[in-house]
């Protein structure tokens, strides 16, 4: 579960605005706005192009922001991936 | 219909057909000053009409239809047929506009720049919105203000501001009783009086007017002034917007503009002499 790996949306699909504390979303297909606070926009800034799981996330977060990539990053991170993805800003890879 | 009159209400070309003579004389008497132009076709349709042919002469009671209708909402007696009216022209609007996105919101203008207040009825943005007009600003509207998806302008809808309650009295001190309608009494919202804008108001009312600031008033309490972030002023908006969802990107595009360049304040007052020193506080400090 920790492990599983997801994909960012196909490029163009979100319109992402920071408005201060809140990050608005736009979502295209679903012409959906979803409103989240950080860490979900870093979360993804940081996906790419390719399918990622966890422990590449923390990874990658780790070398932007001041955490440690071994300690309690990855099921966090997982949680947040799981409710991004019910949210349909990522998807299951 | 029987009885019809046209409206045009800022961008917005009502038809109103109605069962009986009294709501559209009504109307004609409080939209006289309003230009007129028989031959633009109707943006929006509303209709008063009888639930059963005979009801016309027996307890006439007003049903609201129109392009848009809400299935439930009640009949009401035809001595209130011209809050049946207003209630019809503010639903079609509510409901079928999309050119520009929709607040629902008052708002005033002084040199090109608006001031929009957004609130829950009893939060007294109405109130707010008739006295500045008396007062040196331009009213734009007590009820919605329209936002160009494109530009990012606001422009008004100054239908007849409905006044109710205490803020009949209030108002009425201050103006000339031929701007005020007949008296609506005991109305599903209380007392109600509508106060025709004053006529240079009307006269602009196709005037675009740059949005410089967004309150966000609360009737009742001590004085208090909370800026607003975006992120929050962007959820009150959306929540205040009729037509947000139905914009699509457009929406999005124009809300998340008009947080970003717009300060935003929520406001406590305690009467409307406070909060009309407020407004111009605020004004002062953050408008220039």
């Amino acid at each position: 579960m920790t492990d599983r790996a997801y994909r960012s949306a196909p490029a163009g699909a979100l319109r992402i605005e920071a408005l201060g504390e809140l990050t608005a979303i736009f979502d295209r297909r679903s012409m959906q706005t979803h409103l989240v606070v950080s860490p979900m926009p870093e979360i993804l800034g940081a996906m790419g192009e390719e399918a990622c799981n966890p422990a590449v996330l923390a990874a990658r977060l780790a070398a932007s922001f001041d955490f440690d990539s071994e300690g309690d990053a990855r099921p966090i991170l997982a949680e947040r991936l799981a409710e991004l993805a019910a949210m349909g800003l990522v998807e299951r890879a | 219909m029987r009885h019809s009159t046209r409206i045009a209400v800022g961008p917005v070309q009502f038809r109103i057909g109605s069962d009986w003579a009294e709501p559209v004389a009504a109307l004609e008497r409080l939209y006289a000053g309003y230009p007129r132009d028989e031959t633009r076709p109707a943006d929006a349709t509303v209709r008063l009409f009888a639930a059963r042919p005979w009801r016309r002469w027996l307890r006439p009671s007003v049903h609201i239809g129109g392009d848009f209708v809400v299935p439930d909402a009640l009949p009401l007696p035809l001595s209130m047929g011209l809050l049946a009216a207003e209630m019809g022209m503010n639903l079609q609007v509510a409901l079928g506009w999309r050119r520009h996105m929709l607040l629902h919101a008052s708002a005033v203008a002084k040199d090109g720049r608006a001031l929009i207040m957004s609130g829950e009825s009893g939060s007294g943005k109405s109130t707010l919105a008739a006295l500045l007009g008396e007062d040196g600003w331009r009213l734009m509207g007590d009820e919605f203000t329209l936002i160009d998806p494109a530009a990012g302008d606001a422009f008004a809808f100054p239908r007849a501001v409905s006044l109710k309650n205490e803020a009949i009295a209030e108002v009425a001190a201050r103006v000339d009783a031929a701007r005020l309608g007949p008296l609506l009494a005991g109305t599903p919202k209380g007392d109600i009086r509508h106060l025709i804008p004053r006529a240079d108001a009307i006269a602009a009312m196709h005037e675009p007017a740059r949005p410089a600031l967004l309150l966000f008033p609360r009737f009742g309490g001590e004085i208090a002034v909370e800026p607003m972030g975006e992120g929050e002023a962007f959820v009150r908006l959306t929540e205040a917007s009729t037509n947000y969802v139905a914009l699509g990107e457009a929406g999005f595009a124009a809300l998340t503009r008009l947080v970003r360049e717009t300060p935003a304040f929520c406001i406590t007052y305690p009467d409307s002499a406070a909060g009309i020193a407020l407004v111009g506080q605020l004004w002062a400090e953050m408008v220039r």
